[in-house]
């Protein structure tokens, strides 16, 4: 049997990302988020659940726009009857804008409070608990330590989380197997047809744990994700990071 | 089981209380008046006092005829049954069953409590010895009948503790008096000579009867053990409690947080066994210095989780302040419902609302930060953007309509819509431009108007017109104008949310 160098590396990778936490998807277990080629993006191909994402937003309209992106991947985490957390302390969500796409705002649990201390602390706390489908955190600073509580809190209960942070004044690398960066696109018609489309989003997949960081353009329509445009490689090769 | 009760008596009760107030009137002899038909009667006397034959209910001019120096203060209605149901409340750690006694005595319930303090006497003498070293002169007994004990420990000569079924034998020379009768019926029997209570034992029921009336049977009886006598607690006894009674006050965090596991244990075994579970739980400490601090806890589900429920416990650990020490843990549930340990296991392993997981989540954030913190919405039959969520009211609500699909509405809608600049044509068109935030979007695609009337049952005002509309960079908004447009003044504008 042949064996070539990149052969050889292609093992090695895969023996290597079970260490680290990526189990190999089993069969009929993977989440079908609908995101498609950005999924090809992760280690395995497949969106990571049991990990932390974390989303960037500068402005009032990108959060909405991240807001919009993770509705259709919470759909799918909360498929079946499961139930979410959204902590929060300055909450500006519209449940009922939820079903539309495809989230039970019922089965959404918010909590507000005050302070941003408070909302680590509780998100920590839904983090541990595994009877939750995905948990929601709009934290703005959130630090190294902190972050790495929520990957270990994760690692155990296998709960997925999202952290949104808008407008952070820092920028260094927390504890995330993800950073995205979503935001709003023009939407488009067919020729002729007056009004706003479907809602698009120009998704950066800034950084990735042992993945390739990517951008796309996707569209929510009918129910499911479009991708418009083929995949870009994100930035120049001298720019990319590792997350750690 | 036979019952078996103490009995206290406070002889100078609210004269020891000033005492403690004031020291200085220690070697005075005083006494209490209160305006009586313009005359000061005598209402409350020290001890030094009643020895120079100076008693309750005489005028104060003449006590002070017969004692120049008797000091008078005025009386303080009310004092001795505040005073009482303190004192009661103190004696819990004794008893969970304490009770007001009249004017100046106390009723415990000290069935079975007697042995955690190493038998009958060490206990009188440990309650004795504390209410004494606290400044008050008390005398107290222990007997089976509640009407035993009041006489014993009044007018008992012997012994304060009567044994079990000796009521008899230890009331046989007392003076009628001792049975807390009538004063008329106390006389008559003193001039009849039926003075030890003895006589009266030997007599025919129905003579006794005839002539003193039924009052005199029933107190006889009472205190014989013939007829159950009812007693009022101060603090009703709650079915579920645990109690823990420390050798050493306890000092430290560590120290109450083993005391909350031991409790939790009790409790929550009994709790299972029983196939219920505690809605509301509550921790009380006594301290040494004679405060009481309670800690209260709720789950949102009936729950005998010991993990779960001393980590709620725990977050509160912090305020409870122990100063001098603790010598009595409490651990009450108020509420207590059924919990079926089936459906538990059921709801295990599902990632719903109905998760116990999930719950015990809400409890200790709620533990934390307070029930208000946390919401769930259900649909609302209103098109009011405002009014179509409707808060629930529990975990286990379900929601009546479904949720609207028809209407697009924006992920972020804003609490307060925020009033913006606008051009727009007239009449229905949507706007052109609009400057929010200093900053002017133009805009290139629209859908509207979509108008919602307010609700004029519910409130007052103009109806808007809403916009969706995306500006030129691709930002989708909501826009809605207020009312029609007026000849005499402009239209107002708001920006209410932000699409996806």
């Amino acid at each position: 049997m042949p064996r070539t160098n990149q052969d050889i590396m292609a093992q090695l990778q895969r023996d290597i990302l079970p260490l680290q936490g990526f189990k190999p998807p089993s069969k009929g277990a993977a989440l079908d988020t609908g995101l498609g080629p950005v999924e090809a993006a992760f280690p395995n191909g497949t969106f990571p659940t049991g990990a932390v994402h974390e989303f960037l937003s500068s402005t009032a309209e990108d959060a909405a726009a991240t807001g919009g992106f993770i509705a259709p991947l919470l759909a799918a985490l909360m498929r079946n009857g499961g139930s979410g957390v959204w902590i929060s302390s300055s909450r500006t969500l519209f449940p009922p804008a939820l079903s539309i796409f495809g989230v039970e705002p019922d089965q959404m649990i918010f909590i507000d409070l005050p302070r941003e201390r408070d909302v680590i602390w509780a998100m920590e706390e839904a983090l541990k608990c595994e009877g939750l489908a995905a948990v929601i955190g709009e934290i703005k600073e959130i630090d190294l330590t902190s972050s790495r509580r929520l990957q270990l809190a994760v690692e155990k209960s296998r709960v997925t989380g999202f952290i949104l942070r808008h407008q952070p004044r820092h920028l260094h690398p927390i504890a995330a197997v993800a950073r995205w960066n979503i935001s709003p696109l023009a939407s488009e018609l067919e020729e002729g047809l007056p009004g706003v489309g479907y809602p698009r989003w120009n998704v950066e997949l800034e950084k990735v744990r042992n993945g390739k960081p990517g951008n796309w353009q996707l569209e929510w329509s009918a129910g499911r994700f479009r991708v418009l445009s083929p995949t870009v490689p994100y930035l120049a090769q001298a720019r990319r990071r590792k997350t750690g | 089981m036979s019952k078996r009760y103490l009995s206290i008596w406070f002889r100078h009760l609210v004269t020891d209380k000033y005492l403690l107030r004031r020291p200085a009137l220690r070697n005075t002899p005083f006494v209490l008046a209160a305006p009586d038909r313009g005359r000061m009667i005598i209402t409350a006397v020290n001890a030094l006092a009643q020895a120079q034959g100076i008693v309750i209910g005489m005028a104060a001019a003449d006590a002070r005829a017969i004692l120049p120096s008797l000091q008078v203060l005025d009386d303080q209605p009310g004092l001795a049954g505040k005073l009482l149901k303190a004192l009661a409340e103190w004696c819990i750690r004794y008893t969970p069953i304490t009770a007001v006694d009249g004017a100046d005595g106390l009723i415990l319930d000290v069935t079975g409590c007697a042995h955690l303090w190493g038998g009958e006497r060490e206990y009188l003498k440990e309650i004795v010895t504390r209410l004494k070293t606290s400044g008050y002169n008390v005398r107290a007994a222990m007997s089976d009948t509640i009407g035993a004990a009041w006489a014993i420990a009044r007018y008992g000569q012997v012994t304060p503790i009567i044994e079990p079924g000796e009521q008899v034998a230890a009331l046989q020379a007392l003076h009628p008096i001792a049975l807390r009768l009538e004063d008329p019926t106390t006389e008559r029997l003193q001039k009849l000579g039926l003075t030890p209570i003895g006589k009266l034992l030997n007599m025919p029921r129905s003579a006794l009867r005839r002539r003193f009336g039924p009052a005199l049977l029933h107190r006889l009886d009472q205190a014989l053990g013939r007829e159950e006598e009812p007693i009022e607690p101060v603090q009703p006894p709650v079915p579920y409690q645990e109690r823990l009674p420390c050798l050493e006050p306890i000092l430290t965090g560590t120290g109450i947080e083993i005391a909350l596991q031991r409790l939790l244990e009790t409790l929550c075994h009994r709790l299972r066994q029983e196939g219920k579970g505690l809605r509301t739980a509550t921790f009380i400490c006594y301290r040494v210095d004679g405060q009481v601090i309670h800690v209260q806890v709720g789950t949102n589900r009936a729950t005998h989780h010991i993990e779960h429920l001393f980590r709620l416990f725990e977050l509160k650990i912090p305020t409870i302040e122990p100063d001098l020490g603790i010598e009595l843990f409490v651990l009450e549930a108020p509420d207590v419902e059924e919990a079926s340990p089936m459906q538990e296991k059921l709801w295990e392993n599902a990632c719903g609302l109905d998760n116990p997981h999930l719950s015990e989540l809400l409890d200790r954030i709620a533990g934390k930060s307070g029930a208000h913190t946390i919401h769930r919405y259900l649909p609302d039959e209103h098109y009011w953007p405002e009014r179509s969520i409707k808060a629930a009211t529990s975990i286990q609500d379900k929601p009546t309509t479904a949720w609207r699909l028809d209407r697009p509405r924006p992920i972020r809608l804003l609490a307060k819509p925020e009033p913006i600049s606008v051009t727009a044509p007239i009449p229905d068109y949507p706007p052109m431009l609009f400057r929010y935030k200093g900053a002017l979007h133009k805009i290139a695609k629209a859908d509207g108007p979509e108008r919602i009337e307010r609700e004029w049952w519910l409130d007052q005002g103009a109806h808007r017109d809403y916009y969706i509309v995306e500006d030129e960079d691709g930002r989708r908004y909501w826009l809605f104008r207020s009312g029609h447009y007026a000849e005499d003044k402009p239209p107002q504008w708001f920006l209410h949310g932000f699409f996806a």
